[in-house]
């Protein structure tokens, strides 16, 4: 197939030898689980069970809260010990709310008879969208968007091209690789059920070209159907951004303030593809997630299925703990990861791997001025002039970073990788996106409150003029029966 | 463990840093310039070890004045890089004090009066030559002839100490650089033909067997070691392309309509510090534009500045003149020039695919 390339992009060290070999294993369950109500983007899940209820495995925990939500199910079977304030996995360190849950051992299912019994292609796309739903299923790849919601986009708009994200640009990270490996036919039928839902007229199956088995093993599942092809796609980081990944394979860009689907295209991840299989084929709701657990401190880098509610400070042990110390521990990739505040927390439904990264390999120095190389403009995806906007950021001009295209920037960190001065782009875009949105918040803030203030006025003023009319009337009233000849004095004023 | 403050990815990085920058263009310069120093012997490592020590010193006293970490600025190599190409560009048998007036001037006047590394408009390096041509004309167009280690003439250690020290017998062992000669004969009314039919040959030029400033004769060498920033991706092809193309067209173009008059374009290639200045001066990253389209223009528009000077100036050589011009006009580039944003038109205006289809 033909592609089309994209803008920049950089050849970080992949690092995916020390896992992709060594296949996935289980993880033994821990001796509890902490389930975050928030494992995705949108409004936070509310519990339904009370402390001390017992679950079983894929029962519901908590409920999706309006549109873009995602529902919580029991990872495992057990006894609900605690529902309270936990650290989240997110660099702040600050607490979610949580519901903990000590397994009994037994990892019993939920009985779910009714629900595998139906063929999912007689079914229409919004019963496959509300069974995606109810199932927790959210943006596996970590956007963590809820899946549903993208399944009924072709509802709205045609769609004609479903792209699978299985290209895993992230170094280390091979738990999508895996997963492509070991359980392609599972993700292929996902694929075909997607496909069915979003009445779309192909499947693309975008794979780097550094994970040959996979492309091997997709290939061979993906035969039987003339819709569903796999694409290999040069290993280039960013990839796996969905902007990126459409240009490559389609030549097209999603036009500015627009998104994929108003180009007829929809973009999901291999992981959630499989989540949808088990979704709609065996009735499974979302309870554990393929993780990779990697990076120079760890003894035994190794892919775990993980139960989702497993602490991370579990998989490092079953990993021989560290073998160097840590300078950095990670959730998601080297680039984009999020800094852990430490191991007690737990895996949620986008964490696709935790990092143990040494100091050499996060090779930080200190910074520079910047000598204006234009590296960072070279290597940008989006075609921003990361050095400008980094410069009016810095100095607090918001505006003159919007207009070098700051909302245009997808805090890839190709920019910040290449710097020769060592300057944390991506850390000052993220400062400046944080303002903008706080000034946005405000200024909403006085809109409301000037609304309420004129809303206010103008009922202080109907008010005023009743009570005036009200008062006329009343004095007109008692003229009236004070002066019983009104008629003269009329005439006389 | 982990850190305690939030710190936003990506944690790790490209083995790169400013002074592996700056070592590296000295490694890409270092084959023309052991060849200058060959050419013309110990007056030329005098001169050229003089400048460097000289930009060194005053980047420590700059730096003290600013407060800054000296060792560590002073890693960058920043400050040596700028003397190294300054001493490139001088007449190689120069006396000492060029050398530590302008190492001195590059990096005070330069640099530090603009905030120091990264924030000059002009290139350092440009600016002390032209300063030096304007305040001490004679000496900065002096140019020894080639003299190598191997010749018997050669002035062996004292000798040559001498020479950069208290100067040598200009009429003997000097001559004008071609293009000065070319220039002035072609003031005298002679036909080009007349001027270059003894001692011009594009081989000698092109291999360097030619007077000229210390490190700028080599033209091979020269070509080898922008290739391999090229190929390190330290520079982009963009400015030197562009710049050589430019002065190729342009010499062509008059050659063709009057060849007694105006020099064919090898002869622009070949001499006058054009390689240097294409591939390691033009190519300063802090004062030339930043998108490749504005690096096209900025490399054209010096080649044109080249030529044009060298042609109807009243110097005979362009080059630092043409780069600080462009200099100056960087950031006007920088401002209009941008590449075009993902997911909109050149304008800035959003995409669109429902008019013209696969627009």
């Amino acid at each position: 197939m033909k592609l089309f390339g994209f803008r920049g992009g950089i050849h970080p060290q992949s690092n995916k030898f020390t896992t992709r070999e060594k296949g996935i294993m289980p993880l033994p369950l821990a001796d509890k689980l902490y389930l975050p109500v928030q494992q995705h983007i949108g409004a936070p899940a509310q519990p339904i069970v009370a402390v001390g209820e017992k679950v079983l495995k894929g029962q519901l925990l908590a409920h999706s809260q309006g549109m873009i939500s995602a529902p919580v199910h029991a990872s495992t079977s057990g006894t609900i010990v605690n529902i309270g304030n936990y650290t989240a996995p997110h660099p702040s360190g600050l607490s979610v709310r949580t519901i903990v849950l000590e397994p009994d051992g037994q990892d019993r299912w939920q009985e779910n008879e009714t629900e595998i019994s139906v063929n999912p292609f007689q079914l229409t796309t919004d019963e496959i969208a509300a069974r995606v739903g109810a199932a927790g299923i959210v943006g596996m790849g970590g956007a963590t968007f809820p899946a549903a919601v993208k399944l009924g986009l072709g509802k709205q708009q045609p769609i004609t091209t479903l792209i699978i994200n299985g290209g895993e640009c992230e170094p280390y990270l091979t738990c999508d690789d895996l997963l492509m490996q070991q359980r392609s036919d599972e993700i292929i039928d996902g694929i075909r059920i997607m496909l069915h839902a979003l009445n779309a007229e192909r499947a693309l199956i975008a794979i780097e070209d550094n994970k040959p088995t996979a492309i091997n093993n997709m290939t061979i599942a993906a035969n039987l159907f003339a819709n569903v092809k796999v694409v290999s796609v040069p290993s280039l980081y960013p990839m796996g951004s969905e902007k990126q990944m459409i240009q490559m394979l389609t030549g097209k860009e999603i036009p500015a303030k627009q998104r994929s689907s108003d180009i007829g295209i929809v973009v999901h991840n291999v992981g959630t593809a499989y989540a949808v299989h088990k979704a709609m084929r065996h009735g499974h709701n979302l309870t554990s997630r393929i993780v990779t657990v990697g990076g120079g401190a760890v003894r035994e880098p190794q892919n775990y299925e993980v139960p989702l509610g497993t602490r991370v400070s579990e998989l490092f042990k079953h990993c021989g703990g560290f073998k160097k110390t840590p300078a950095r521990i990670l959730m998601g990739g080297p680039m984009m990861g999020q800094v852990l505040p430490h191991t007690d927390v737990p895996i949620i439904k986008g964490s696709s791997g935790v990092i143990a990264l040494t100091a050499a390999e996060i090779a930080r120095e200190k910074t520079m001025p910047c000598i204006r190389c234009g590296s960072c403009t070279d290597v940008c995806p989006c075609g921003l002039l990361p050095l400008e906007m980094a410069r009016r950021a810095n100095k607090g001009d918001l505006d003159g970073a919007m207009d070098y295209g700051l909302m245009d920037c997808i805090s890839c960190g190709s920019c910040a990788y290449v710097c020769p001065s060592h300057i944390p782009l991506v850390q000052y875009f993220n400062f400046a996106k944080g303002e903008l949105a706080a000034r946005q918040v405000e200024k909403q803030h006085n809109d409301v409150t000037r609304e309420l203030a004129a809303q206010r006025q103008q009922r202080l003023d109907a008010e005023a003029r009743l009570k005036a009319e009200a008062a006329a009337k009343r004095k007109a009233q008692r003229a009236a029966q004070q002066q019983p000849a009104p008629a003269d004095k009329e005439s006389v004023a | 463990m982990s850190e305690t403050t939030p710190f936003s990815g990506p944690h790790t990085h490209a083995p790169r840093s400013v002074g592996k920058v700056m070592f590296s263009v000295m490694f890409a310069l270092f084959p023309a310039t052991l060849f200058g120093i060959y050419l013309f012997g110990w007056p030329a490592l005098f001169l050229f070890t003089i400048t460097i020590a000289s930009a060194v010193i005053s980047e420590i006293i700059c730096l003290r004045l600013s407060n800054k970490p000296i060792g560590f600025y002073l890693l960058d190599g920043s400050a040596i890089l700028t003397a190294w190409l300054l001493a490139m560009t001088l007449p190689p048998w120069a006396p000492w004090w060029i050398g530590v007036v302008g190492g001195a001037f590059a990096i005070f006047f330069g640099k530090h009066v603009f905030g120091g590394i990264g924030q000059n408009i002009f290139n350092p390096a440009m600016l002390a030559r032209v300063v030096l041509l304007i305040a001490f004309p004679l000496e900065m167009t002096t140019w020894a002839n080639p003299l190598p280690f191997t010749d018997t003439h050669a002035p062996d250690f004292f000798a040559g100490l001498d020479i950069t020290l208290n100067g040598y017998a200009v009429d003997t062992m000097s001559s004008a650089s071609v293009l000065g000669h070319v220039k002035t004969e072609l003031s005298h009314g002679k036909a080009l033909s007349e001027i270059l039919a003894n001692g011009y040959s594009s081989y000698s030029m092109a291999t360097g067997y030619s007077n000229g400033s210390l490190g700028e004769t080599s033209v091979y060498l020269l070509l080898a070691g922008g290739l391999l920033l090229i190929g390190l991706r330290i520079i982009s092809w963009h400015i030197p392309l562009a710049m050589i193309a430019s002065v190729f067209l342009l010499a062509s173009l008059f050659h063709l309509i009057d060849p007694q008059h105006y020099p064919a374009a090898d002869f622009h290639l070949w001499s006058g510090g054009l390689m240097l200045g294409a591939f390691f001066i033009a190519t300063d990253p802090v004062t030339s534009p930043n998108s490749a389209m504005g690096k096209i223009i900025f490399g054209a528009a010096c080649g044109l500045l080249v030529y044009v000077i060298r042609t109807w100036g009243s110097y005979p050589e362009g080059m630092a003149f043409a780069v600080m011009l462009m200099n100056a006009v960087t950031p006007v580039i920088d401002h209009y020039i941008r590449p075009r944003i993902y997911g909109y038109k050149r304008k800035r205006v959003p995409l669109s695919y429902n008019s013209e289809a696969g627009s």
